[in-house]
């Protein structure tokens, strides 16, 4: 069935694969908010959320119901569309990265083989930082349009931060992509899952551990978070945000956690790769294998998302002038030299 | 009308039209955020073109990374309607004339030009704005002006570091 040149059943099957991720996103954002509650809960020694449902599993739909329920409120003196614009950004950057992460190996269905990957692009992980360099626009266009200092001030933080660690995180990645070869995750993962190569945190464990540090401060959680620290600026950049409006940009911090789980996941630990076992010579399991890895995947996810609620409740928030000192400092020249000493050892195997 | 067409009249279209809003917005964060819009028509012409690296570097550089400073910029000055200072009309009619003469010569030019003449560009196909053959061709054949663009960037760095620092 051919229209317009287009391959209909592939639109179809792609439409339906982005349903099914971006609300598989949403629900498990929900359920991080839930989770961060009971962590912060248990590190704390209380019980946390329990009175919705059991184990209060209903408090995330409580908290949303309570949110689109407020009252929407656009002050007078704000710039009206670009204040709507700011929240609507933010949550359009925090989605859009999980089109090019692969989900899972290829499934039959209908017929059809099925890869559990919306667009395995040549410029893959490119990709993933174009769209989280335009994140921060969300945080800068609602500061501003606020028409209040402390926002403005807050989405000034939040801006000069994540370009600053952008850079380290870039850098840090190249080093990555020198032994990769290649910039498709798709690709990635597979080399990976060979049987006689390890995950790519074994070859990059300095490269890891600098992604992992800009992907706290990308994601503007504790200890970098800078941008709505309350005894400094009472609330951050969303202060005049009420209702919905608001829980678009707490909600879209979550779906960031939750996305750049996945991207460590499948950058350094092998993505959908089971550990310990072979996937080539199980083939003929088919689909439940491709099942299998997704929920391997998901658990590697479920550990990263956890690391960071602890180091949150764990970890104080740092001083801006020791945010940028380590951005400038510490993280850059680390990632230089880690890249110097990968290409040094490549060359070096390659001779 | 086949698919690429019409994504091709859309994203020329919404190009002009944001240049065109760039320079008639009264508000300068307006003009800032109608040119992420333009950066983004034309990082789609390029996807087009199947340079999939230069769309993207084009987004990251040039819509995260330089225009958010501009936004940095613009946001910390207080703009107000009062302060800015008024125009002069002759002023304005200058300006229109002068940008009009370099139209005229761009477009004459390009009616001119013999190299681009009855050649169409390759949609969808061709892998030379690929990463991999680009990458090959800037360090095998282009090295030497790559390497200087380089530090010719090198040297602005250390430069702007240099004027910013308090002595």
């Amino acid at each position: 069935m051919t229209l317009l040149s287009i391959d209909w059943f592939l639109l179809i099957e792609k439409l339906i694969l982005i349903a099914v991720i971006i609300f598989a996103s949403l629900g498990i954002a929900l359920y991080t908010t839930f989770a961060e509650r009971k962590v912060a809960a248990i590190l704390q020694d209380r019980p946390g959320p329990n009175r919705a449902g059991p184990f209060g599993l209903f408090q995330p739909f409580a908290d949303g119901l309570k949110l689109i329920m407020k009252e929407e409120i656009i002050p007078n003196s704000s710039n009206k569309f670009l204040f709507v614009l700011g929240p609507t950004l933010a949550m359009i950057a925090a989605l859009m990265t999980c089109a090019v992460i692969p989900w899972g190996d290829k499934i039959v269905a209908f017929g059809r083989t099925i890869a559990l990957q919306i667009a395995d692009i040549n410029i893959g992980i490119l990709y993933v930082f174009g769209v989280v360099s335009l994140g921060v626009y969300g945080i800068m266009i609602g500061g501003w349009a606020s028409n209040n200092k402390f926002s403005l001030l807050a989405a000034l933080r939040g801006a000069s931060q994540a370009i600053s660690y952008e850079l380290a995180m870039g850098i840090s990645l190249i080093a990555l992509l020198m032994i990769t070869g290649t910039l498709q995750l798709g690709e990635i993962v597979k080399q990976q899952m060979q049987p006689n190569h390890f995950w790519n945190v074994v070859y990059q464990p300095l490269g890891f551990l600098l992604f992992l540090i800009c992907a706290f401060a990308e994601c503007n959680r504790t200890p970098f978070d800078l941008p709505e620290a309350e005894n400094e600026l009472n609330f951050g950049y969303h202060q005049e945000y009420s209702s919905m409006k608001l829980g678009f940009y707490l909600f879209a911090e979550y779906i960031n956690m939750f996305i750049s789980s996945v991207i460590m996941a499948t950058l350094f630990f092998g993505g959908y790769d089971i550990p310990f076992f072979d996937e080539a010579k199980h083939a003929d399991w088919g689909n439940w294998l491709a099942l299998a890895g997704v929920i391997c995947l998901m658990i590697k996810v479920v550990l990263f998302i956890f690391f960071f609620m602890w180091v949150r409740w764990t970890i104080p928030r740092f001083r801006y002038d020791q945010l940028m000192k380590l951005g400038w400092k510490t993280m850059l020249p680390l990632a230089l030299l880690n890249m110097l000493i990968t290409g040094a050892v490549i060359l070096w195997l390659k001779k | 009308m086949a698919i690429t067409e019409i994504i091709f009249w859309f994203l020329s279209a919404l190009a002009v039209i944001s240049a065109i809003m760039v320079v008639v917005s009264k508000s300068p964060v307006h003009s800032v955020l109608w040119l992420v819009t333009v950066f983004f028509a034309i990082s789609g012409h390029y996807i087009l073109l199947n340079a999939q690296f230069i769309a993207i570097v084009n987004i990251i550089v040039y819509a995260g990374a330089i225009m958010v400073l501009f936004l940095f910029v613009l946001m910390l000055m207080n703009l107000n309607k009062e302060t800015e200072p008024q125009k002069n009309l002759w002023m304005k009619l200058t300006g229109v004339i002068s940008g009009g003469c370099l139209l005229i010569i761009l477009i004459s030019l390009i009616r001119q030009a013999t190299e681009i003449k009855g050649k169409i560009a390759i949609t969808k196909t061709g892998d030379i704005g690929l990463i991999k053959v680009l990458g090959k061709e800037l360090f095998s054949n282009y090295v030497v002006p790559f390497e200087i663009s380089s530090v010719l960037f090198l040297s602005a760095m250390i430069g702007a570091v240099v004027i910013g620092k308090k002595d």
